[in-house]
């Protein structure tokens, strides 16, 4: 691979990430005549929905494990199809750090981390005429006693982990948080032998009947939910509405958790706490977008219904940005459907303004698609946003950033007697956030202890690179 | 048909279940290429390939293989995708190795990582 900026050929599109969103884009841009580069974090297309395990497991039914596989199996073997072709060339194991504007030529720099089988690292770099951002999403986690213990792990890690290398954290599974992944993540433990004795949700999913016309409109979306709902029933799994995991017991690992009732605020009701033995916790709140790419390049952002940041796109799903287009979770979590329909939508517009390629005829049902479906994602994200008593389950001692090992007391101390107001304030006062993560983790906890809104993305790297990468930059980039 | 992966030892998270529900790898009807072994601080334990090192360890019922900086407290695999920094392991000398991430290899010899995991340089 080229060193020099100036050496490298120009494709018309890079798109970062091969989700649902950056598969989709890219095999129809393929399909439209761009020429395309996928840069992708994971070995293999599919992204975190449609993650699958590797080859050497043999899994004659990677299916069982999914809802519409068949969607990403098509795009699976195009994308192969286009590779061969040589109109796609997909880079996997490359985790793009970061995307620059080339100012004399207005092209589009995309800078990688590739890494190889044995965890060695290259950089890789990639010159672009337009930027597909499918950079997806990662879990919203809110804090409680315990939550640091082993064997507490995301709801969306456990289904990782189980969709990949088809394994369990534990046998006894409690999968607690809110939103509609609980469902999938407790169908899919229980389908793969896991005893779950419960999903906790904090919301009342009876708020969706005042979403009644989104859900009649989404007779797809219904039938997903039936289906969890029987492999639920199937498994004798108990939904429990209004509740939530305000403790996690144990030394080593996680022995028992404490489950509360909640009341319209997320405020644990007094009184209410029952004890439930496990041996394992899934836990999360919805999903994050990723956006540090987006707003590096900066990229403007809307607040969503579930309260975190979304990018703001237009219609053709281009960002503020000239040349940048996003689809997917980037633009507002609405699931792979959703994902899958904006990364095309995305390609015949980016195919339109780099070469006038007319909008293909399927685009007028996409753009009806997308927003039957976004209607419905809106209104579940409203029904799932945390509501403000949930810092009402955090003692002084609870971690709240996990990597710096700072506490709720020592954030209040920072908010109460020292005057943070925001996110990046409390951070500089205790250290919260400033870790490995660099705040995904703690994020959302940390803005909503200190009183402000959802803080926007600052990573300017978004995965760890040697400084000797960096020095390396020609300054012509920056 | 091709014969189910059936773990031999390990966890029993990753057996059949006794009601017949059924195994993560009996679920997808899976029939892996042959195992092969890795070490964790010194004990001997069966990966199966393509297996990342954190989905090795919970196949073993390992859920811990760190220790924080402060407060010396045991963590694992959190997040499953990368994104938290909590399974952080130290594998073949090197640290850090985010151990959802790293695929697991013949003879891999991975140990408890401590702190920052770079005790040696007596910072």
């Amino acid at each position: 691979m080229p060193t020099s900026p100036s050496d490298l050929a120009v494709v018309d599109l890079a798109v970062v990430g091969a989700g649902p969103a950056g598969l989709a884009g890219a095999v129809a841009a393929a399909d439209l005549g761009l020429g395309v580069t996928v840069l992708d974090a994971g070995e293999r297309p599919g992204g975190q929905f449609y993650r699958h395990p590797a080859p050497g497991l043999r899994a004659a039914r990677p299916e069982a494990l999914h809802h519409d596989w068949e969607a990403f199996a098509t795009r699976a073997s195009r994308l192969e199809a286009h590779c061969r072709a040589g109109r796609v060339t997909h880079l996997a194991a490359h985790h793009v750090w970061t995307v620059v504007r080339d100012a004399a030529t207005g092209e589009w720099l995309l800078h990688a981390v590739a890494s190889g089988p044995g965890g060695e690292e290259a950089p890789a770099m990639v010159r672009a005429r337009a930027v597909l951002l499918a950079t997806g999403a990662y879990e919203r986690q809110l804090p409680f006693p315990g939550w640091t213990l082993p064997g507490v792990v995301g709801a969306g890690g456990a289904q990782a982990m189980l969709k990949s290398g088809l394994v369990l954290p534990g046998r006894r599974v409690v999968v607690a948080g809110s939103g509609p992944l609980l469902l999938a993540v407790a169908a899919s433990l229980a389908a793969a032998g896991a005893t779950v004795p419960a999903v906790v949700e904090a919301s009342a999913y009876t708020s969706y009947a005042r979403e009644l016309p989104a859900l009649v409109r989404n007779p797809g979306k219904l039938g997903e939910g039936a289906l969890y709902g029987g492999g639920l029933l199937r498994h004798r799994v108990r939904l429990l509405t209004r509740h939530a995991v305000t403790a996690a017991h144990g030394t080593d690992r996680v022995e028992a958790v404490t489950v509360s009732r909640l009341d319209r605020d997320w405020r644990p009701v007094a009184g209410s706490e029952r004890r439930m033995p496990c041996d394992a916790l899934a836990v999360g709140h919805g999903l994050v977008p990723q956006l540090e790419l987006a707003t590096g390049l900066g990229c403007a952002t809307r607040r969503a219904p579930d309260g975190t940041l979304a990018l703001d796109l237009d219609p053709a799903q281009r960002t503020s940005v000239p040349g940048i287009w996003a689809a997917g979770e980037t633009g507002g979590i609405g699931g792979a459907q959703l994902a899958l329909t904006e990364g095309e939508l995305a390609a015949s517009a980016i195919a339109y303004e780099l070469h006038g390629t007319p909008r293909p005829r399927r685009a007028a049902a996409l753009v009806r698609r997308r927003a039957r479906l976004r209607r419905f994602a809106d209104a579940m994200a409203a029904a799932h946003l945390p509501g403000d008593g949930w810092t009402g389950w955090l003692d002084d001692a609870t971690l709240v950033c996990r990597c710096e090992e700072v506490p709720a007391g020592r954030i209040r101390e920072a908010v109460a007697d020292l005057g943070a107001h925001d996110a990046r304030s409390v951070k500089l006062l205790t250290r919260a956030g400033m870790g490995w993560c660099q705040g995904r983790m703690c994020g959302p906890a940390v803005a909503c202890l200190a009183g402000g809104g959802p803080a926007e993305d600052r990573r300017p790297l978004s995965c760890p690179v040697e400084l000797g990468r960096l020095a390396q930059l020609p300054p012509s980039v920056s | 048909m091709a014969k189910v992966y059936e773990p031999e030892g390990g966890s029993e998270a990753n057996r059949p279940s006794p009601r017949g529900a059924s195994s993560p790898a009996a679920l997808v009807r899976a029939a892996p290429d042959p195992a092969f072994t890795v070490t964790f601080d010194g004990r001997t334990l069966t990966a199966l390939p393509g297996q990342s090192i954190a989905a090795v360890f919970w196949a073993a019922g390992i859920l811990s293989w760190r220790t924080t900086r402060a407060g010396g407290e045991p963590r694992g695999a959190f997040c499953g995708i990368g994104s938290c920094y909590d399974c952080l392991a130290t594998v073949n000398g090197r640290p850090n190795q985010r151990a959802c991430l790293v695929a697991a290899r013949p003879g891999d010899v991975i140990t408890t990582q401590e702190g920052t995991g770079h005790a040696d340089l007596a910072v």
